[in-house]
């Protein structure tokens, strides 16, 4: 079978640009306030969610946004399946290379916050691996607004109604145990982010709990759901 | 000769609307083949099912001999493929866009690279070769697409509306590449809407309409057949019309005037000139569009 390898060319606008924005503006300015959450620094605890955040926008928005656009004003999928390749093949690349850019995007994102001092050695690589794994299910997430997004104007609903609350929420700026226990139970069932965050944040942290376990299974059933589903539904949408 | 694609029956509907209708047709190895059609006529419909990008419905179609829905990727191994719209990738420069799609058909990249310089030239872009795709023309971007449809070494070219928005000169680049690529044994299966091209390039056509073949032959063939040598045409009056009937001489209507389908030219006229009318007549060699036009009606069609 023919593997397939994308060469898209890139535009590295530095990644770390933004996370450390907020990192001086959280962390350390906001921070100032804060003594710490349940005995961790403030900078160290948001640490790990601005890398959770990055690893989320870089493959969700690579998989709408971009996507979209190659789908339905370049035409560049239909290019793509005139070739050998088959529409699941092309579909597949997508969610792979947006997992990948949420990966290089993570480990750019590192030795920042290694030279700030506010993470944990080596059990923070663990992070470069588990970027891919959370990359590939927002990518699969995207993909499936992807398909049943009738305009590019359209996705805008999953980013300001899935991916803001889930930036505020997914215990990314606060601990979850904060909010009421219905709202927590939501959160950590219908947030994927809130996954992402638990586990880069007992890496970072290097203290582990079995919720990393929970996590982890959670995030491994979502994305193998949700992989099977954007390609179906990305099917059904160009093989008419 | 051997056949190249054989449909037998072949459907395609999307929900209740039948786009393909039992359509029956035979291409051969070395042929250049062309679907005519007004719009919504089920070519393009037709095109995507060979390329196996759209599967059929129900009926036959084999490609090389093969099912396409059973073996796509074999098929679309040896097929280029000129789409109606242009797909480049602005991302890429002319070379690249080549290089890239070659990747797709596994193409070693060496290989790639040596095809990808002989086909720029072979389509007369050697200046633009490092151009981006926004610079390049209409014509240029034609021209680029049909180098990249080449880039596997097809059996089979597929183009829907190759020179469509083209100029003339665009236009004619395209043809004689056409030919040549025809004359060395490969088989092209083409839509158009302009009836000159189809009667310059195609060995046969069909006429479609309504997601049915209405008629197959040569060019020379069916005008002959459904037209005959040459059309005459006077201005369209009741008078003209009722001399017309009264000498039992059948015409179509066609908007500003009458025409008359007729082998014996001078015959014709002179009969209209003595008797019906004083006004201009005018006899012109009848070409594929008249029976394009005969067969399809002048129904607009949206």
């Amino acid at each position: 079978m023919v593997t397939f390898i994308k060469t898209w060319k890139l535009n590295f606008i530095p990644p770390f640009l933004e996370p450390v924005l907020y990192l001086l503006a959280l962390g350390f300015g906001l921070g100032g306030f804060i003594e710490s959450v349940d005995g961790v620094p403030y900078a160290n605890f948001i640490a790990p969610a601005l890398v959770s955040i990055s690893v989320m926008n870089a493959s969700f928005f690579e998989c709408t946004y971009t996507s979209f656009v190659r789908m339905y004003y370049l035409k560049t999928f239909d290019a793509m399946i005139s070739t050998p390749i088959s529409i699941e093949e092309v579909i597949a690349g997508e969610l792979f290379w947006g997992a990948t850019r949420s990966t290089i995007y993570a480990t750019i994102m590192l030795p920042v916050l290694l030279i700030f001092g506010i993470i944990k050695m080596p059990s923070s690589l663990l992070i470069i691996p588990f970027a891919f794994l959370g990359g590939l299910l927002f990518s699969c997430i995207a993909m499936c607004f992807t398909a049943l997004s009738p305009t590019i104007d359209t996705l805008n609903y999953p980013s300001f109604l899935f991916i803001t609350p889930m930036f505020l929420f997914s215990g990314t700026f606060f601990p979850m145990d904060v909010l009421p226990l219905v709202v927590q139970y939501t959160a950590l069932a219908i947030l994927p982010l809130a996954h992402v965050v638990i586990i880069s944040r007992e890496l970072t942290l290097g203290v582990y709990s079995i919720s990393l376990l929970a996590s982890l299974i959670w995030i491994l059933a979502a994305t193998l759901i949700f992989f099977v589903i954007s390609i179906k539904l990305m099917k059904k949408r160009l093989i008419i | 000769m051997a056949v190249v694609l054989e449909a037998k029956n072949l459907e395609k509907r999307f929900k209740d609307f039948v786009a393909v209708n039992k359509i029956n047709f035979k291409v051969k190895e070395g042929e250049v083949f062309g679907f005519l059609g007004p719009n919504g006529a089920g070519k393009t419909t037709t095109m995507k099912i060979i390329q196996c990008v759209s599967p059929k419905t129900s009926g036959d179609l084999k490609v090389f001999g093969l099912d396409v829905n059973e073996h796509p990727r074999e098929i679309k191994q040896h097929m280029g493929v000129v789409p109606q719209m242009d797909n480049l990738d602005p991302d890429f420069s002319v070379i690249e866009n080549l290089v890239q799609y070659s990747r797709y058909f596994d193409i070693p990249i060496e290989e790639a690279k040596k095809r990808a310089n002989d086909l720029v030239n072979y389509v007369q872009l050697n200046d633009k070769k490092e151009s981006s795709i926004d610079k390049l023309s209409g014509g240029m971007k034609r021209r680029l697409v049909l180098a990249r449809a080449m880039i596997n070494n097809p059996k089979l070219l597929i183009l829907d509306e190759p020179t469509t928005g083209l100029d003339p000169q665009a236009r004619h680049l395209i043809w004689e590449k056409l030919k040549d690529l025809s004359s060395r044994g490969i088989t092209v299966i083409l839509t158009t809407h302009y009836m000159e091209e189809a009667a310059r390039l195609c060995d046969r056509i069909v006429i479609m309409d309504n997601g049915q073949i209405l008629v197959e032959g040569t060019p020379k063939n069916l005008i002959k057949k459904y037209v005959g040598d040459h059309i005459i045409e006077a201005e369209n009056t009741i008078e003209i019309k009722t001399c017309l009937e009264k000498n039992n001489i059948e015409y179509e209507v066609a908007n500003e005037s009458v025409e008359i389908y007729s082998e014996n030219v001078p015959h014709i006229t002179n009969l209209i000139l003595k008797k019906c009318t004083s006004s201009s007549v005018t006899a012109r060699p009848a070409t594929l569009e008249d029976v394009f036009l005969k067969l399809t009606g002048r129904k607009l069609r949206e």
